[in-house]
C-alpha cells in the first residue's frame, strides 16, 4: 500500500492504494467518480476511457502509480454542466440506450475531436472502434461525433 | 384493435386508482402499474378483468402544477422509462417540460407482477396508463368547475390549464387540493389520436443528462455505508462441485476482510473491487466433476441425433404432412444450426444486499424484482415482507437479468458475512457463469407439388428448453395446408435461458433463408412467394395464427419499394426477410458488398408496423439497435465448450460487433396507422440474420446455414 497524489478534474486527491491498482477502481471505489465504467478490465471495450494529459486512455489497464503527475479528466470533469460540445451532440441525437457505455464513448470522441475536428467517416470509425456498445447504438454515436465536430469547428 | 372502439370502453376506476391530498401541498394519484400492464392478458385488453388492488405507481401534482411520475419500471435500455410516462402525460394534458420521472422505491409486497422484457411494456400499458392520465385530468376539471360553480362539461383542459366558457383559467396546481378530495369519475374519454401532443413526438431519454455527465445510475455505481465488495469464485467447469479450498494467500492480501464459502462457491470480501478480485485470484480450490463435462462436439452430435430420430413433441399439426411429402414432386430439406450465445450486458452482473435480522435490503439491476425477492426470502427462510428491493438503471438486459442468481448470491453472502455486500462479476465471471441462449438446430422441409408448396415440416432440436412459445402459430402456419412443428431437447448441465427475442432469435434466420431457397427451387420471385403464401392465410377460414397476413404483406410491399429491391448497383447484393414476432410486423432488406472475400453490410432498409409510434426517437434507437445487434450475432457470435469449459471469457476472445462493422445506414420506415402500439425492443433482431444470409448467397452462391456465418464461410476470424 502506498499513497498517491492524483490530479483529477483539476482537483488534487490523495489516495492509499496498492501500486498495481488500476486507476479505474481508484476512481470508482475510492474517489466516488463512478461515471468511468467497468466493462472488461482487459482494454477491449472502452467503457473505462478517461483522458490522461488530454489523450484517451483505458483506465482499467493503467496502474494508479503511472497516473501520478498527469492531468486526469473523467466524464464528470469533461465540462462543468454537461455543456461540452460532445455531450451536447449526444443529447441532441439522443444517443444512449441503456447508457452504460456512453461515458466511455464520449471520452473517446472528445479526445479524438481535440486532435481532429474535421474527421472523415473512416477516421471516425477508426477512432471509435475500441468502444463497444452492446446496445448497438453505433449509428447514433457516429452521427453524434459528426454533430460534435461541427460544433467544435 | 381500433382506437375508436377503445374510447367507448369503460371500467370502474374506483378500484383502479386512488387520490389523496398531500400534507406538503399537492395531490397524489396512486395506481398499480404492473397489474394494469399485466402481460398475460392478450389484447384487446379486457380491463374489467384486471384487479387493481395495490398501488405501486404514483403521480404527484404539486401546487405549482409540476407533475412527478414515480415509475417503478426498470429501464434496461428499451426506453420504457420515457415512453410509459409519455402515455400518462398525454392524457393528463400537461406539457412534457413540466413532467419529471423518478424511479420509485419498491416495496415488493405490492408487486405482484413486474417484469421488464418481451417488448411488451408499452403494449400493455397503452390503455391503463392513458386511462390514469385522463382520470386525473377529469378530476382536476371537476374541481375547477366546482370552484367556478359551472358544469364540468363547460370546461376544457390543456397544457396544465383549465379554461371555462367565460375564458377564465385555473392552473392544475390551483385546484389540486380540491381535486384530491373528489370522487374518482366512473368514465373518462380518451383523446382522439389526431389530438395527441406528446405521443408521436421525439422525446429524449429521461435520464440523458445524468448519463452524459456520468452520474451514479447503475447497479455498479450504488454504494452504501459500511459496504464491502465481493468477488466470487464459481466452478470453472459446468458440472463441477467444490471439494476443498485453501484461502491462506487470499487472506494475506491487504484489504481482504473475509472469505465465505457458500454452496459450491467462495466469496472474497474486500474493501474495494480490485482487492476482492485479486483475493479471488489467490484462492486455491479443488473441484470434483459431478456430472459429465460437455463439449460443443457432443452437443452437435446429440442435436443431430434428435433431428434424425423420431422422438418429438408435436406443437401444431394441420392436415397430414406425411402424406403431402409422400405425394410431392419435390422436397426441399435443410438443416440450420446456431451456437450458444452469452448475453454480455455491458454492465457486468452485480447486486447489493444487506441482510440483517430486521430486514433484507437489496439494490441493483434486475428484470424480475418480484420473483427474485420471493426466491431470496425462500433461500434465507424469511418472510417476504422483510424484503425491500430497489431497482437501479440497468446496463443492458437482453434477458440475462431475468435470472436473479447474482441477487441470491449477494443475499447469501451478506447473510453469512453479516455485512452489507456488493457482488461484482468480472467480465470473465459474467461470460463463463452465464445463462446462455442455448444451441439450436432446425430441420425444415417443404413439399412441392404442381409448383405449389403443399407441406411444411419444422423440427427443432435444442439444448435444455425448447423455443416453442408462440412459434407454432407464426408464419407459415395457416399458409400451408399440411403443416407441422415438432420439438425435442437434450438436457445439459450448462445453464441456459432467454436471450433477446427468445424463441425466434435464430428461428427467423433459419426460416427466412429457407424461404429464399424455396423460391429458387419453385422458380418464383421471392417476394411473390411470400405474398402468395400470405394470400393463402387470408383465404383460410380458420388460419389460427398470431400474425396478421395483411400487415405482413404491408411491410413486405413497402420494403420492396423503399429498398430499391432488385435495382441496386453492380457489386451490391440484396437479401430479404419478412417476419412477425413480439406482436410487431417487420420487413428488412440487407445490402452487402464483398470486400476481400468478406461480406460487409452497407445498408439495411427496414419497414416496421408497430401500430402507433409512441416515441419515434426511442423507437428508432430500438429498431436500429436490434438490427445491428442481430447482424453482429449472426456474423460473429459464438460460445463453444470444451470439457465443460466455455472457450471465450472476455472481449479479447469473443467478438461483439463494433462501429467499423456496422452498416453506416439503417433506413427505417413505419407503417402509419392508428392501431395500439406493439413492442420494439426485440422484433427487428430475428429476421436480419436471414436477410444477410440471403444477400451473401447472391454475392457468393453459397447458402449459409450455420451461425456465426463468418466462421462458416472460410474467412479469417479476427477478434477486435
Ligand atoms: S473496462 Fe477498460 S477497456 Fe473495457
Ligand atoms: S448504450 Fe447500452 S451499451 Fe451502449
Amino acid at each position: 500500500m502506498a499513497t498517491f497524489s492524483l490530479e483529477i478534474n483539476k482537483k488534487t486527491h490523495t489516495v492509499d492504494a496498492d501500486a498495481d491498482t488500476p486507476l479505474l477502481w481508484v476512481l470508482r471505489d475510492q474517489i466516488d467518480l463512478v461515471g468511468t465504467k467497468f466493462g472488461c478490465g482487459v482494454g477491449m471495450c472502452g467503457a473505462c476511457t478517461v483522458h490522461l494529459d488530454g489523450t484517451a486512455m483505458r483506465s482499467c489497464l493503467l496502474p494508479v502509480s503511472q497516473a501520478e503527475g498527469k492531468q486526469i479528466t473523467t466524464i464528470e470533469g469533461l465540462s462543468e454542466d454537461g455543456s461540452h460540445p460532445v455531450q451536447e451532440a449526444w443529447k441532441e441525437i439522443d444517443v444512449p440506450q441503456c447508457g452504460y457505455c456512453q461515458s466511455g464513448q464520449i471520452m473517446t470522441a472528445s479526445a479524438f475531436l481535440d486532435q481532429n475536428s474535421n474527421p472523415s467517416n473512416t477516421e471516425i470509425r477508426d477512432a471509435m472502434h475500441g468502444n463497444i456498445c452492446r446496445c448497438a447504438s453505433y449509428n447514433s454515436i457516429e452521427k453524434a461525433v459528426k454533430v460534435a465536430a461541427e460544433k467544435i469547428r | 384493435m381500433n382506437l375508436s372502439n377503445n374510447q367507448k370502453q369503460s371500467f370502474s376506476r374506483r378500484s383502479f386508482l386512488k387520490t389523496s391530498a398531500l400534507a406538503s401541498g399537492g395531490m397524489l394519484i396512486s395506481f398499480n402499474l404492473f397489474t394494469a400492464c399485466k402481460s398475460d392478458i392478450k389484447p384487446p385488453v379486457d380491463i374489467s378483468q384486471l384487479n387493481f388492488n395495490d398501488f405501486n405507481a404514483f403521480i404527484k401534482i404539486s401546487d405549482e402544477g409540476k407533475v412527478t411520475i414515480f415509475s417503478p419500471n426498470p429501464e434496461i435500455g428499451q426506453g420504457v422509462k420515457t415512453s410509459m410516462p409519455m402515455l400518462i402525460a398525454e392524457e393528463l394534458d400537461v406539457s412534457w417540460e413540466d413532467v419529471y420521472v423518478e424511479q420509485g422505491k419498491l416495496d415488493t409486497k405490492n408487486y405482484t407482477r413486474q417484469v421488464a422484457g418481451g417488448s411488451q411494456s408499452v403494449r400493455f400499458g397503452w390503455e391503463p396508463l392513458r386511462q390514469t392520465g385522463a382520470t386525473a385530468k377529469q378530476m382536476l376539471i371537476n374541481a375547477a368547475a366546482a370552484k367556478w360553480g359551472v358544469s364540468a362539461s363547460e370546461c376544457t383542459a390543456s397544457q396544465g390549464v383549465i379554461t371555462n366558457s367565460q375564458g377564465e383559467k385555473l392552473g392544475y396546481g390551483d385546484v389540486v387540493k380540491e381535486a384530491a378530495l373528489l370522487e374518482v369519475p366512473e368514465e373518462v374519454k380518451l383523446k382522439d389520436p389526431k389530438d395527441f401532443t406528446i405521443i408521436g413526438k421525439n422525446i429524449s431519454n429521461v435520464d440523458i443528462d445524468k448519463i452524459i455527465t456520468g452520474k451514479p445510475l447503475f447497479g455498479l455505481d450504488y454504494k452504501a455505508e459500511g459496504m464491502v465488495y465481493a468477488s466470487v469464485l464459481r466452478p470453472p467447469v459446468f458440472g463441477q462441485v467444490l471439494e476443498s479450498f485453501d484461502d491462506t494467500e487470499t487472506r494475506a492480501v491487504g484489504g481482504v476482510v473475509d472469505v465465505v464459502k457458500f454452496g459450491n462457491k467462495i466469496a472474497v470480501l474486500a474493501v474495494n473491487t480490485w482487492t476482492a478480485m485479486k483475493g479471488k485470484k489467490a484462492l486455491k480450490a479443488e473441484w470434483k466433476q459431478d456430472s459429465k463435462p460437455e463439449s460443443t462436439a457432443l452437443h452437435d452430435a446429440e442435436l443431430f441425433k434428435i433431428l434424425n430420430g423420431n422422438k418429438f413433441d408435436t406443437r401444431r399439426k394441420d392436415g397430414n404432412v406425411k402424406k403431402a411429402f409422400a405425394e410431392a414432386d419435390k422436397v426441399l430439406e435443410r438443416v440450420y444450426e446456431s451456437p450458444f450465445l452469452p448475453h454480455n450486458c455491458m454492465e457486468p452482473m452485480n447486486f447489493y444486499a444487506d441482510v440483517t435480522s430486521e430486514k433484507i435490503h437489496l439494490v441493483g439491476p434486475i428484470q424480475t424484482p418480484a420473483g427474485t425477492a420471493g426466491r431470496v426470502a425462500n433461500l434465507l427462510e424469511r418472510d417476504e415482507k422483510d424484503v425491500l428491493l430497489e431497482m437501479t438503471r440497468m446496463g443492458g438486459g437482453f434477458g440475462r437479468r431475468l435470472y436473479g442468481d447474482f441477487v441470491l448470491e449477494a443475499a447469501e453472502i451478506s447473510s453469512l458475512a453479516k455485512k452489507p455486500v456488493k457482488v461484482v462479476f468480472s467480465r470473465e465471471d459474467d461470460m463463463t457463469a452465464g445463462t446462455y441462449r442455448p444451441a439450436i438446430k432446425y430441420k425444415i422441409a417443404a413439399s412441392i407439388k404442381d409448383k405449389k408448396v403443399t407441406g411444411y415440416h419444422l423440427k427443432e432440436a435444442c439444448i435444455n428448453d425448447n423455443m416453442y412459445g408462440l412459434i407454432p402459430h407464426f408464419f407459415p402456419a395457416g399458409a400451408v395446408e399440411n403443416y407441422q412443428v415438432d420439438t425435442a431437447n437434450y438436457k445439459s448441465n450448462i445453464t441456459t435461458g432467454a436471450w433477446r427475442a427468445p424463441y425466434t432469435n435464430f428461428l427467423a434466420s433459419a426460416e427466412q433463408s429457407f424461404f429464399d431457397e424455396l423460391a429458387e427451387v419453385l422458380e418464383v420471385d421471392r417476394v411473390q412467394l411470400h405474398l402468395d403464401l400470405l394470400e393463402n392465410v387470408k383465404n383460410n377460414p380458420e388460419p389460427n395464427v398470431e400474425y396478421s397476413p395483411e400487415r405482413l404483406q404491408g411491410v413486405l410491399k413497402k420494403v420492396v419499394d423503399k429498398s430499391n429491391w432488385g435495382k441496386t448497383e453492380a457489386d451490391v447484393y440484396q437479401g430479404l426477410a419478412v417476419y412477425y414476432c413480439h406482436n410487431t410486423h417487420v420487413a428488412e432488406v440487407a445490402d452487402i458488398v464483398m470486400e476481400n472475400g468478406n461480406p460487409v453490410v452497407k445498408k439495411v432498409t427496414c419497414v416496421v408496423d408497430c401500430g402507433i409510434v409512441v416515441n419515434p426517437l426511442g423507437a428508432l434507437n430500438q429498431i436500429k439497435g436490434g438490427i445491428i445487434d442481430g447482424i453482429g450475432h449472426a456474423l460473429y457470435g459464438e460460445l463453444t465448450f470444451q470439457d465443460g469449459k466455455p472457450q471465450s471469457n472476455n472481449f479479447n476472445t469473443y467478438q461483439l460487433i463494433r462501429m467499423g462493422q456496422t452498416p453506416p445506414e439503417v433506413d427505417v420506415h413505419f407503417i402509419e396507422n392508428n392501431l395500439a402500439p406493439t413492442g420494439l425492443g426485440e422484433p427487428t433482431l430475428p429476421p436480419i440474420g436471414g436477410a444477410v444470409a440471403n444477400a451473401i448467397y447472391k454475392a457468393t452462391g453459397k447458402r449459409l446455414t450455420k451461425q456465426p456465418y463468418l466462421s462458416n464461410m472460410d474467412v479469417e476470424k479476427v477478434i477486435g
